[in-house]
């Protein structure tokens, strides 16, 4: 492949619609029958961060993921893939939540091997190109580690 | 045609033969990034393959044939710095592993037990726009010895301010440390007067001269005492040598109050189980086998630059800056973070591209062969003074060609088109 052809790889056309137009984007205050965690992540080399908010409801054992609010600045690479976190985990069980961020790990961490399954991933999909690019995989991972840690939190 | 350029630039690009190599797709390699490190000449190569294959042995303890040839190969190589940086003295220069290294010996042992220990109510003076290395070494020191830290400030233009300098520097001012040349700003800082202040106090000078040193002519010897540094550092690989080794430059009359750092072999005068005596400078500071094929590598490096001249590097340097500053101007969206007049900064520009992160910079310009940095360059204060998180930054060197700017600029306004910026 050209780096011409790499780098449209990495910058598909999904990544940069949603760097555009983020889904879920700002810190939102949880609903009364919500439980919250907030964690702060940053990323030394680049200086990228994230704070987010992980709003849990239901019972334990059944609990859902009722939103994900988030103040970010960085890439266009880790702002778009925070949103995509917020358009597939919103709304799922935090065992499918789960699943999809295994999923999306296991094609970040690919080196480009991993063929990304769209059922799960849907928009995510389109990091498969960033896995290529070993500088910027931490990036794609920002927001989806700090999803993990917060959801772990609220779960308490 | 640019003037102030060096006159051999074809010449001296074959000397560097990184700069022949293509990228993915047999793109030229276009490096604008010498500021992070700089490319390494033949001769320096050369030299540290040469000691590697003929005169390897352990220095300064060995008593046979190849120890001889590889402690005098050292101890050339501190003859070769000492000449670079116009030291007062050869036992002046001491080896370290890098600027870090160097910058964090000095605060250490500032904070041990002697003539100069930091203690409360004591002050130390640092700057906004520092590396990094020469923030948080302080930090650690006068948090442990309840010493109070304060800086100088940065104006909009990217310069130290200077107005609050007789409240900051005062009577309880024991060190103050800046950077010569600013590795984010390109700001080269008033050294001289600000030496000039802090001598007047008492206090110790530290200059960190990791970006000075490749580009500025340094003559420590004929600086006026009043304001000459008193502690220098710079790191080998900013100037066409090898990583791993660094240069603590310090005066006699304080590195022989200064208690040693590390302890260990070569060091030492004698050991008792009692106690220890220490060997004089430089190799009181010295503990353990050093890098020496490094040292020896760098002894070639800056004796390469001597050849060329640091005079003309630096207006070389000059030239360079001041033809990229243009190019930069005729991008739309495009801010630079410093002083913009070639003539007050060094070779490394930071900017800013309206609606495109660094990263995204860096990564489109990579796909088009150049290769620049982007991120806080170790100097998170200084982006957040500017109230930005990150910036792009192009850093030329002695080979850097206007064609290679030229190259940057294009890749730039390709970059804006990649983004859809207008
Ligand atoms: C101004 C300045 N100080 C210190 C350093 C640290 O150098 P090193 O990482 O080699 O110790 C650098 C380079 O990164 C620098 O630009």
């Amino acid at each position: 492949m050209s780096a011409a052809q790499d780098l449209d790889a990495l910058y598909q056309e999904i990544i940069l619609d949603h760097y555009k137009n983020p889904h879920g984007k700002g810190l939102r205050e949880p609903a009364a029958a919500q439980r919250s965690a907030d964690v702060h992540h940053v990323n030394p080399t680049c200086g990228d961060e994230i704070t987010l908010r992980v709003h849990v409801e239901g019972e334990p054992g059944s609990e859902r993921v009722a939103d994900v609010s988030y103040d970010a600045v960085g890439c266009s690479i880790s702002q778009a893939s925070a949103s995509v976190l917020h358009e597939l985990l919103v709304g799922k069980t935090i065992d499918e939540a789960m699943n999809v961020h295994g999923e999306f790990l296991a094609l970040m961490q690919g080196k480009g091997t991993v063929e990304p399954d769209e059922e799960v991933l849907e928009d995510g999909i389109a990091f498969a190109g960033v896995a290529k690019f070993p500088a910027r995989v931490k990036c794609a991972l920002l927001s989806w580690m700090a999803w993990k840690d917060a959801t772990v939190q609220a779960r308490g | 045609m640019i003037s102030g350029l060096l006159p051999e630039l074809e010449v001296i690009r074959k000397d560097f033969p990184i700069l022949e190599r293509t990228l993915a797709g047999g793109l030229p390699l276009v490096y604008l990034d010498s500021a992070n490190t700089s490319q390494k000449p033949q001769v320096v190569i050369d030299t540290m393959v040469d000691h590697l294959e003929r005169h390897n042995a352990n220095i300064a303890r060995a008593m046979h044939q190849l120890g001889a040839e590889a402690t005098e190969a050292f101890e050339t190589a501190r003859d070769k710095v000492a000449a670079f940086i116009g030291a007062p003295e050869r036992d002046e220069v001491i080896f370290t592993k890098n600027a870090s290294e160097g910058l964090n010996l000095v605060a250490n042992t500032l904070s041990f037990p002697g003539e100069h220990q930091l203690g409360p109510g004591d002050e130390v003076v640092i700057t906004e726009m520092e590396h990094h290395s020469n923030i948080v070494p302080w930090q650690l020191v006068t948090q442990r010895t309840g010493a109070t830290l304060r800086w100088f400030g940065v104006t909009d233009e990217g310069r130290l301010d200077l107005d609050r300098i007789d409240e900051l520097i005062n009577e309880r001012t024991k060190v103050v440390s800046l950077t010569w040349v600013s590795n984010m700003l390109g700001t080269i800082n008033p050294i001289a007067e600000i030496a000039r202040k802090a001598h007047a106090v008492g206090a110790i000078v530290v200059v960190d001269a990791s970006q000075a040193a490749p580009q500025l002519p340094i003559d420590l010897a004929a600086m006026p005492v009043e304001e000459r540094p008193d502690l220098l550092v710079f790191t080998g690989h900013k100037v066409v040598g090898p990583t791993g080794i660094g240069v603590l430059w310090g005066s006699r009359a304080v590195l022989d109050t200064l208690p040693p750092f590390l302890g260990g072999g070569e060091m030492i005068e004698t050991v008792r189980m009692e106690g220890s005596t220490f060997a004089g400078i430089p190799h009181k500071f010295e503990a353990g086998t050093p890098p020496i094929a490094e040292a020896v590598g760098l002894g070639a490096a800056v004796e390469y630059l001597g050849h060329i001249g640091l005079d003309a590097i630096h207006t070389h340097e000059r030239a360079i800056t001041g033809y990229a500053l243009q190019g930069l101007a005729t991008v739309p969206g495009l801010t630079v973070l410093g002083p913009l007049d070639p003539a007050e900064r060094g070779g490394a520009i930071s900017f800013e591209l309206d609606g495109v992160h660094p990263h995204d910079v860096a990564q489109v310009l990579d796909s088009r062969g150049v290769a620049v940095r982007a991120g806080h360059h170790c100097a998170k204060p200084a982006h957040a003074r500017f109230g930005v998180q990150s910036s792009t930054r192009m850093s030329s060197y002695l080979y850097t060609t206007p064609d290679e700017i030229d190259a940057l600029v294009e890749a730039l306004n390709y970059t804006r088109s990649y983004f859809k910026l207008g």
